[in-house]
């Protein structure tokens, strides 16, 4: 349980500096969603039910889906 | 008859108020004057000095009758009951901001994909579909019973209507979601003027708690996650369908 959260918790850690660090506009979306996920893993570990259904419904799902829409409607991959 | 409607809002706000300003009347609960509030009648205070240590009676699930919230979901008796302005100031803010995409980029025609949908996929999208929309209802009409509730609801609403505008290429979302969006909000600030009406205080419990685990319990709880459930539902669709339009030729 321990070693589970510790793993989980540094990979959360990587995947975000990733989100903020990466030259391509849609692996950050990618590692924002990646560090979502973990969050609602890591919630289900605190026993907190309520916060991981929203932010697997909202975080993972839904915010992924209007990132690379609007990254659709942009056209262009690349940051500036 | 807009304007008659419009009026009618007008004067219920300008009630609501002069009732809270007044600082006269009792019955209206005003606002007391200064160095006459009586601070044990304080909802802060009554939850601050409220005992949980002695003696509250065991709570059994499915069998304690007319308890204070009544919810099983203790957090949806806080986000909906305690705490329910809270939660129609962030539908409000929903509700802007899904306006506001709308205007920038809403209100072309239908968008064609350049891919190239598989019958298959067509045909078990739809069912897919129908189940996220059962799983979304269930989410936020057990609300009150399981994790969950009115966001996660909408938003898995959302997300089938999502999977149906990628895989068909000329859908578009009905225009009647616009209309259940406004008469949802409007049904919740209804309600939240019934409970100032019934028991003096804006957005109050004023239906019967009824047994803890039942599905018809919780007083207004259920009520108000299914009127939020919809609303964001039919609010996130539409934000999508928006997505989906064409762009204008500049």
């Amino acid at each position: 349980m321990n070693v589970i959260s510790f793993i989980i918790g540094i990979v959360l850690v990587i995947s975000a500096i990733v989100a903020i660090e990466a030259k391509k506009l849609i692996t950050s979306v990618v590692m924002l969603s990646l560090s979502s996920l973990l969050a609602v893993v890591s919630f289900v570990l605190l026993k907190a039910p309520d916060v991981a259904i929203t932010e697997a419904s909202v975080g993972a799902g839904f915010t992924t889906a209007i990132f690379l829409l609007t990254l659709k409607r942009l056209g262009r991959g690349k940051s500036e | 008859m807009k304007k008659v409607v419009a009026a009618i809002i007008a004067f219920l706000f300008f009630v609501m108020f002069v009732s809270i300003l007044n600082s006269d009347s009792k019955s209206l609960m005003g606002i007391p004057k200064f160095g006459e509030v009586n601070l044990a009648e304080r909802v802060s205070s009554r939850y601050i000095s409220k005992s949980v240590s002695e003696d509250a009676g065991e709570i059994i699930y499915g069998e304690t009758n007319n308890a204070e919230s009544g919810s099983a979901n203790m957090v949806t008796s806080i986000v909906v009951n305690y705490r329910s302005f809270d939660t129609l100031g962030e539908v409000t803010v929903l509700f802007i901001a899904t306006t506001g995409v709308a205007i920038l980029i809403g209100g072309g025609k239908r968008q064609r994909l350049a891919i190239s949908v598989n019958p298959i996929l067509k045909i078990s999208a739809r069912i897919i579909v129908a189940l996220l929309l059962v799983f979304g209802v269930y989410v936020f009409t057990h609300g009150h019973l399981t994790p969950g509730g009115g966001f996660p609801g909408g938003t898995i609403i959302a997300a089938s209507t999502l999977l149906m505008l990628v895989v068909e290429d000329d859908k578009r979302v009905s225009k009647l979601l616009k209309f259940l969006e406004g008469s949802m909000g409007f049904l919740y600030v209804v309600i939240g003027i019934a409970g100032l009406i019934i028991t003096g205080s804006f957005l109050q419990n004023f239906l019967p708690t009824g047994t803890i685990g039942n599905l018809f319990s919780a007083g207004i709880a259920p009520v108000v996650y299914s009127i939020i459930g919809l609303k964001v539902g039919a609010e996130l669709s539409g934000l999508l369908d928006d997505f989906f339009a064409e762009e204008e030729e500049k």
